[in-house]
C-alpha cells in the first residue's frame, strides 16, 4: 500500500452520515422503513443485519442519494444529501449484484469512475493497478467480465468502488453470492483496508456471523414494517483474526444478535 | 474457420444446392417450357447472356438500397437520440414514426414520385420510408433498456446526459442497433423494388424492378427469374455483411453472439 492513496484524516470530527428520523413510503404504498435516527462517525464501520424485505437496501440507497426519504432528512460530512457530491469528500457504492459493463475489459469496468472524473488515462491506470492488485485480479485486467466467476465480478466491482479513494463505502450485501471462504478472506481484506485508509464503511448483511465479525456497531433491523430494533456495539479491539470466529465472545455477540432479530420478528408476527 | 462456422455454411449451402438439384430435374423430366418455368441453368445462361443490362440493373438498385439504408440508419438513429432525451418529444412524435410505418409505400409512392421530378431521391426516399421504422423503435427501446444497476452507479458518480448517453445508453444498445441494421438492410431492398414498380420509369435510369416489368411485358420469364436471382442475392449479402458487422463489433461481449443462434 503507497503512502499516496491514504486520504487525510483531519476531518474526522465531522459525522460521515447523520441520519434524522428518515422514513420511506414507496409510492405503492408500502412502508419500507419506518423513521430510522443514525449517526456514523468519520472512520466507522457499521454493519445494517436484517432480515429480507426490512428495509437495509432502502436506508443504503437513502444514505447514497439514489432515493430520496419520504419524510425525515440525511445528511452527509453535514452537507444535505442534493449538494454532498460537491463536497470534497468520496463516496462509493458496492452493489448487491456486480453491475458492471459487459463491452469493457475489468480494466475499463475499474477505470470508469476516474474517466467520468476527468483524470489522466497514465494517471488512472496506476490506480487501477494498485486496486486490481488489493482485490487479488492484477492477472485479469484484460478479461472482459463474461470470462469471470461471479466471486471475480464481485471482487472488480469492489475494486471500482475502491479506485476513488472514498471516505464513505457503502456496500450492499457485497460479498452474499460468495462461498464462505472466498467470503472470510475477503471479510479480512476490507477490515485491513479499512483501517489503513480511515475510512467509513456502512455494510448491508444478512449474515449474523459476517457482521460481527467486521463492525465495531451492528444496527438490527426488523421487518414489516422495516425498522430499527437496536444498535449493539461489538467491543473487540482490530486486527481482528479468524481466531476470533472461534472465541467464546464471538459466540456470545452472535447469540445476543440472534436474539434480537428472533424478538423482532416475533413481534412483527404479533403486530400483523 | 472452426468447425461450428463450417456446419453453419455447409448446411444451408447444401440444402440449397440439393433444392436447385430437384428443380433443374422436375423441369428437365416433365419437360416443363421455358415461359412457364425455366430450369436454372437457363435462368444462369439468360443471367450471363443479358448480363451488359442486368449488372447495370443490379448497380442501379444497390444503390438505391444502400442510399436509403444509410440514410434511414442515420434519421433514425438521430430520432432515437431525441426520443430518449425526452418523453414528451416521443409521446408527441411516436405516434406519427407509426402512422409512417403502417401506411403502405405502394399508396404513397406515386405521390412522391411526381413531387420529386429526380428519380434517385424519389426512389431513395420511398425506400427509406419503409426502413426507418425498426431502426427508430428498436434503437429507442435499446437506448431505454440500461441495466438499471449501471445507471444508478453512473448517477451516483454524477455523471453528465452526454455522458450517460455515450458511455451506457449507445454501447447498450449496440445489440439492438445491429438488430435493426439487418431488418432494415432488408426492408430497404424492398422498399428499393417496390417503388421502382410504381415509379415504372425508363430511360437509363433503372434497377432490377424495370427489367422484372418489361420481362413480364415480353413474357421472358427467364429474364424474369435471373432478375429475380439477383434481387435475393443483394439481400442475402446485406444480410450476411450485416451479421458479420454485428459480428466483429459485439460479438465478444454480446452473448446471443457468442451461442451462435441467428
Ligand atoms: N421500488 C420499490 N417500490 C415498492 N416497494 C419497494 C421498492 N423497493 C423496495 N420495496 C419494498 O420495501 C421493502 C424493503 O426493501 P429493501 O430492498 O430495502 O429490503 P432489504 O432489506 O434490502 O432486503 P434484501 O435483504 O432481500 O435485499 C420491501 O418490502 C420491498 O418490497
Ligand atoms: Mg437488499
Amino acid at each position: 500500500m503507497t503512502q499516496t492513496m491514504t486520504p487525510p484524516l483531519t476531518r474526522a470530527n465531522v459525522p460521515a452520515v447523520e441520519v434524522l428520523s428518515a422514513e420511506k413510503v414507496y409510492p405503492n404504498g408500502t412502508q419500507a422503513l419506518r423513521p430510522v435516527d443514525l449517526t456514523i462517525q468519520q472512520g466507522d464501520f457499521v454493519s445494517l443485519l436484517g432480515p429480507s424485505g426490512c428495509g437495509k437496501s432502502t436506508l443504503l440507497k437513502m444514505i447514497a442519494g439514489l432515493t430520496a426519504p419520504s419524510d425525515g432528512k440525511l445528511l452527509r460530512w453535514r452537507q444535505p444529501i442534493a449538494r454532498a457530491h460537491k463536497s470534497l469528500h468520496k463516496l462509493a457504492f458496492v452493489f448487491q449484484e456486480a453491475t458492471l459493463m459487459p463491452w469493457h475489459s475489468v480494466r475499463r469496468n475499474v477505470r470508469l469512475p476516474l474517466e467520468l472524473e476527468g483524470i489522466s488515462t497514465t494517471e488512472a491506470n496506476k490506480r487501477v493497478d494498485e486496486v486490481l492488485e488489493l482485490v487479488g485480479l492484477e492477472g485479469f485486467a484484460n478479461a472482459l467480465p463474461r470470462e469471470l466467476s461471479g466471486g471475480m465480478q464481485m471482487r472488480v466491482s469492489i475494486a471500482r468502488g475502491l479506485v476513488v479513494q472514498p471516505d464513505l463505502l457503502l456496500m450492499d450485501e457485497p460479498f452474499g453470492a460468495l462461498d464462505e471462504i472466498t467470503r472470510n478472506r475477503l471479510d479480512s481484506d476490507l477490515l485491513r483496508l479499512w483501517k489503513e485508509r480511515g475510512l467509513s464503511v456502512v455494510f448491508v448483511t444478512h449474515s449474523i456471523a459476517e457482521s460481527v465479525f467486521l463492525s465495531e456497531r451492528v444496527v438490527v433491523m426488523a421487518a414489516r414494517p422495516g425498522r430499527v430494533v437496536e444498535e449493539v456495539c461489538i467491543e473487540e479491539p482490530y486486527p481482528r483474526t479468524d481466531e476470533f470466529r472461534l472465541s467464546s465472545r464471538f459466540a456470545e455477540y452472535s447469540m445476543k444478535l440472534q436474539q434480537s432479530l428472533l424478538s423482532a420478528s416475533q413481534d412483527s408476527e404479533v403486530r400483523a | 474457420m472452426n468447425r461450428r462456422t463450417l456446419v453453419h455454411m455447409l448446411f444451408p449451402v447444401t440444402i440449397g444446392v440439393v433444392l436447385v438439384a430437384i428443380w433443374q430435374y422436375l423441369v428437365v423430366a416433365f419437360k416443363v417450357p421455358a415461359y412457364i418455368v425455366p430450369s436454372p441453368w437457363a435462368t444462369l445462361k439468360t443471367l450471363v447472356s443479358n448480363w451488359s443490362v442486368l449488372g447495370h440493373a443490379t448497380l442501379f438498385t444497390l444503390e438505391i438500397t444502400l442510399l436509403s439504408l444509410l440514410v434511414a440508419t442515420v434519421l433514425g438513429v438521430i430520432i432515437a437520440f431525441i426520443f430518449v432525451q425526452n418523453r414528451m418529444i416521443e409521446t408527441a412524435f411516436f405516434p406519427y414514426v407509426v402512422l409512417l410505418q403502417v401506411t403502405p409505400i405502394v399508396a404513397i409512392a406515386p405521390l412522391i414520385i411526381i413531387w420529386i421530378n429526380n428519380t434517385v431521391v424519389a426512389l431513395t426516399i420511398c425506400s427509406t420510408l419503409v426502413a426507418i421504422f425498426p431502426i427508430i423503435s428498436n434503437m429507442t427501446l435499446g437506448l431505454r433498456s440500461v441495466s438499471p444497476g449501471l445507471s444508478a452507479y453512473f448517477k451516483l458518480q454524477n455523471a453528465s446526459r452526454l455522458q450517460l448517453l455515450l458511455r451506457l445508453r449507445v454501447p447498450s444498445a449496440l445489440p439492438n442497433f445491429f438488430a435493426a441494421l439487418r431488418i432494415a438492410s432488408g426492408l430497404s431492398l424492398i422498399g428499393a423494388v417496390v417503388a421502382e414498380f410504381v415509379a415504372g420509369t425508363g430511360g437509363s435510369n433503372t434497377g432490377l424492378a424495370y427489367q422484372i416489368l418489361q420481362a413480364g411485358y415480353q413474357l421472358n420469364i427467364p429474364l424474369m427469374f435471373a432478375a429475380l436471382v439477383l434481387i435475393s442475392a443483394i439481400g442475402i449479402g446485406l444480410f450476411a455483411l450485416m451479421t458479420l458487422l454485428s459480428k466483429l463489433v459485439i460479438g465478444r461481449w454480446h452473448e446471443t453472439e457468442q451461442e451462435h443462434r441467428q
